[in-house]
């Protein structure tokens, strides 16, 4: 079987893999790059999310032979001032708890602000409702979103 | 954990059990010699007073954190109290987990045990990490008398600048010379008057590396020539394993072995994808005699025809059956068995050589862990080492006197050492076990089925004249190190034993039950089912009596000050008399945890389709001096969005014995659109810190219950509610 051919937080890259395995595990596994998270293997918590030619994807439950020739985003490649405003908000607001799933609603958040620039409290739930939070955080993930959506008003 | 208490019996009992292992751990350093201390600053160059701070020469002050972070603050926290009494600057302060070591590290309010749990961390450490702080303080204040010829007392310390008259410096140009000074005894700790940090507003410690992608968690972990493992467990609990077909699954690329466990079958491979499909081939037959066969439908049936007998005494008061010809109220309730479902699943490293194990894991119960580890491995509990790592949330589920995924890895670990697997050529290589979601859901170790009985009597002006309460279920600490044998399980009755109400006539009583089912305790324990049945029946009473549930409370509770505090400023916030919109309603509840108490008043409203959305929670915590209240904050939205979750979906059911749910798509958890807008009030004190994590759990169910009946009149008495209410 050739290699697979994508690109990873703007490098080439080259995957040895069974076509059905997860990009998930590829990326964290073959990769080595363990930002993105295990939660459910399932498509039903986000913990996994990372952005596919710029679109949030749960990486958990998409083979890795699907997306030959995708861009490739996670957590660790994630840049520009959307990210920016989003990862600034996160700390000022101090909206992690255990952590696990930030990876994955950080994902999601830029896709969102990306999308709409001022989401309402009502956007921010339907965008965001993919991204299970045990610990909860969801109070300050919604005014964290806002923050940034204001930062980057400026 | 219980309510953190570990009486005097059961410190014996534990010691007991474990062959007073604990002992055999008590390795380690007194830290109390200058020696010993200048050797430890001459390896790492850095100043360290004790066991829980380190000084750099740059300046960093790193606190040894003894318990596990697992979302609840204790990074942040108990950095917090070693930097308030150091007079540091918050930005030079850093945390990292402190090694496992029962003697340096114990919990004070389990015992010789080191180990996270029962909201204790902060509660347990206080004074131990004010004195830590106040002596590495003392250290550089004498470094630096001495060093610029001045007396102690003209010295000022502040934002981690030591400081007389034109003489400055900083922690780190001291730290070489506090390092070969002898430790003073007794030094004076800070009146709290003069708190700077403690307190306020800090930044979390542990925000950067969780919003990047870098916060490294026992799944993270990568060990050269590491194997990932997958277990295949019995459907039905209490089921081993008969007949293994292994054949399909060693077919599977990447799948390198198939080795059986006392817990069942594993599968390494070279990645997780590998050995998932491995064991997706894999054929097992299990023997089910001692297997739990009932359905959850058979359990509830038989803990119900328990309900008209009498039970295990718990709490006697008066005489209940002496008050005649009031008006009598009858409920009962039925509260499910629940999955802790935390975002990482149970994950494990384990490095297994001849003479010594290393485990890399979330790890809640570093004393335990080491034990249990220690007996699978046939090595002495000291030769075990345990890399404590974030962990992507518990609520109990990493802390069990079983050790269950930490002696499943050991015991992996252990099997590939056997000269018949492979000729023992893959013995020594690390393993990483990992726990799917749905073994997480199927797994066990649940917050227990309960059944409640509640009855009782009310006088014709409206006053409670008598109480009963009778709960049936299992007891999470039966055959552990923490059972009381003979008493009445505490973790089945906290909440109910004691009420901060006064009633004249009161008798609480106990049926345990036994099952297969392997049951624990789940974030805030027995007030996860005492709360609500206790809350949600005043509730009733006071409707029953044509009274304000707030001032029914109030008049009950005349001898509880510190809840009717709570309940004060939880109903003013919330501004409880005020109207809502038309179709919204309020609920309140309150109850104490974990030596914290807690009211949470919800709001809630229904559409003109019927659907229950709860729109508001108004929360006041009185936790004693709230040493990071925006944590505290935290912790109290965390703790209504995990309750709230779980009162309108959670349940683990059984047909047959069989775990009907499997997933988050089965086993509901909240999500964002169903999160309600928080408040949080904080009470001022000045009392030492009592427990966070748990105790915003228990009255949020209740208050929201007690809601939905104010709007629709239905009263909910058997959670999850998602089935008797639209939502
Ligand atoms: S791990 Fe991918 S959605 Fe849960
Ligand atoms: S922060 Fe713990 S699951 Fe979201």
């Amino acid at each position: 079987m050739p290699p697979i051919k994508l690109t990873l937080n703007g490098k080439p890259w080259s995957v040895d893999a069974d076509p059905d395995m997860p990009l998930l595990w590829a990326v964290r596994e073959i990769a080595g790059k363990t930002g993105s998270k295990f939660g459910c293997g399932a498509a039903q918590c986000g913990a996994c999310t990372m952005h596919v030619d710029g679109q949030p994807v749960r990486a958990c439950s998409t083979p890795i032979g699907s997306i030959a020739g995708s861009k490739v985003t996670t957590i660790e490649g994630i840049e520009g001032k959307v990210a920016k405003a989003v990862q600034d908000a996160w700390v000022k607001l101090d909206v992690v708890q255990c952590g696990y799933c930030q990876s994955g609603q950080i994902m999601s958040a830029v896709a969102l602000l990306t999308d709409n620039a001022k989401p309402t409290d009502q956007d921010i739930d339907s965008a965001m409702s993919g991204n299970l939070c045990r610990c909860s955080t969801y109070v300050r993930i919604r005014a964290a979103i806002h923050e940034a959506a204001k930062a980057l008003e400026i | 954990m219980p309510d953190g208490h570990m009486s005097d019996t059961s410190r014996r009992r534990f010691l007991q059990v474990t062959g007073g292992a604990g002992v055999g751990l008590m390795v380690g350093f007194t830290w109390t010699g200058t020696s010993r201390r200048a050797q430890a600053a001459a390896a790492t160059n850095a100043f360290v007073p004790n066991a829980f701070v380190k000084v750099a020469p740059d300046g960093t002050v790193t606190v040894l954190i003894k318990h596990l972070e697992m979302g609840q603050g204790v990074f942040t926290g108990l950095t917090a109290i070693v930097a308030e009494e150091m007079d540091a600057d918050w930005a030079q302060m850093r945390a990292e987990h402190a090694p496992a070591n029962a003697k340096l590290y114990n919990n004070t309010a389990f015992g010789p045990i080191q180990g996270t749990g029962g909201s204790t961390s902060t509660y347990n450490s206080w004074t131990q990490l004010r004195q830590a702080g106040a002596t590495a303080r003392a250290l550089l204040v004498a470094a630096a008398a001495q060093t610029w010829g001045v007396p102690a007392s003209d010295i000022t310390v502040s934002k981690g600048v030591v400081s007389s008259g034109t003489h400055k410096a900083g922690f780190g140009e001291l730290a070489a010379k506090a390092a070969t000074l002898p430790v003073p005894a007794d030094v004076p700790l800070k009146d709290p008057k003069n708190f700077t940090l403690v307190g306020t507003k800090l930044p979390r410690k542990d925000s950067a590396e969780k919003t990047t992608g870098k916060a490294i968690f026992a799944i993270d972990v990568v060990q050269p020539g590491m194997l990932v493992a997958v277990v295949q467990r019995p459907t039905r609990f209490g089921a081993k394993a008969q007949a293994i077909d292994a054949k399909a699954a060693k077919a599977v690329k990447g799948v390198v072995e198939v080795v059986e466990i006392p817990r069942g079958v594993a599968v390494l491979a070279t990645s997780y994808w590998a050995a998932h499909q491995g064991r997706e081939a894999l054929k097992v037959t299990w023997d089910e005699t001692n297997a739990e066969k009932r359905g959850t439908d058979a359990i509830i049936a038989d803990y119900k025809a328990l309900l008209p007998k009498p039970g295990q005494l718990v709490t006697k008061e008066g005489d209940v059956d002496a008050v005649k010809g009031a008006k009598t109220l009858k409920a009962e309730f039925t509260f499910p068995y629940l999955a802790h479902a935390p975002m990482e699943p149970l994950t494990c490293v384990v490095k297994l050589g001849k003479d010594g194990c290393e485990i890399w894991a979330g790890d809640q119960f570093q004393t335990i862990d080491q034990m249990n580890a220690a007996k699978t491995a046939g090595l002495k509990p000291e030769q075990v080492t345990i890399h404590t790592v974030y962990a992507g949330g518990s609520f109990g589920r990493r802390a069990n006197v079983e050790s269950d995924y930490i002696v499943e890895g050991v015991a992996i670990a252990k099997a590939l050492s056997d000269a018949k697997v492979q000729g023992g050529k893959l013995a020594g290589r690390p393993v990483k076990l990992i726990w799917s979601r749905e073994d997480d859901i199927r797994g066990g170790r649940y917050r227990p089925l309960y059944v409640h009985g509640m009855e009782a009597k009310l006088g014709a002006d409206g006053s409670v004249l008598a109480w009963q309460h009778r709960i049936v279920g299992q007891s999470i600490m039966a055959g552990s190190p923490f059972d009381q044998p003979g008493k009445p399980d505490a973790t089945s009755v906290e909440g109910a034993a004691e009420i901060p109400y006064t009633i004249p006539n009161r008798l609480v009583d106990l049926h345990t039950t036994t099952s297969p089912v392997p049951v624990l305790w789940w974030r805030s324990v027995g007030s996860t089912h005492t709360a609500f049945a206790v809350e949600t029946f005043l509730d009733e009473l006071a409707a029953e009596a044509k009274q304000d549930p707030v001032a029914f409370r109030r008049k009950l509770m005349e001898k509880h000050p510190r809840h009717l505090a709570v309940l004060n400023l939880a109903v003013e916030k919330a501004e409880w008399t005020k109207p809502l919109p038309k179709g919204w309603a309020r609920g309140v509840a309150v109850a104490e945890s974990f030596r914290s108490v807690v009211a949470h008043v919800a709001e809630v409203s229904q559409d003109d389709k019927g659907r229950i959305k709860v729109e508001r929670v108004v929360c006041a915590v009185d936790c004693g001096i709230a040493v990071t209240p925006d944590v505290v904050k935290a912790q109290m939205e965390g703790g209504i969005g995990y309750g709230l979750g779980a009162i309108m979906y959670g349940a683990i059911t059984m047909k047959d014995g069989v775990v009907d749910q499997s997933n988050f798509d089965t086993y509901r958890c909240l999500r964002i659109d169903e999160m309600p807008k928080v408040e949080v009030h904080i009470v001022p004190s000045a009392n030492p810190p009592t427990g966070v994590g748990e105790p915003g759990v228990p009255p949020l169910g209740p208050a929201v219950a007690n809601a939905i009946a104010a709007l629709t009149g239905k009263r909910i008495r058997d959670l999850p509610f998602a089935g008797s209410v639209s939502v």
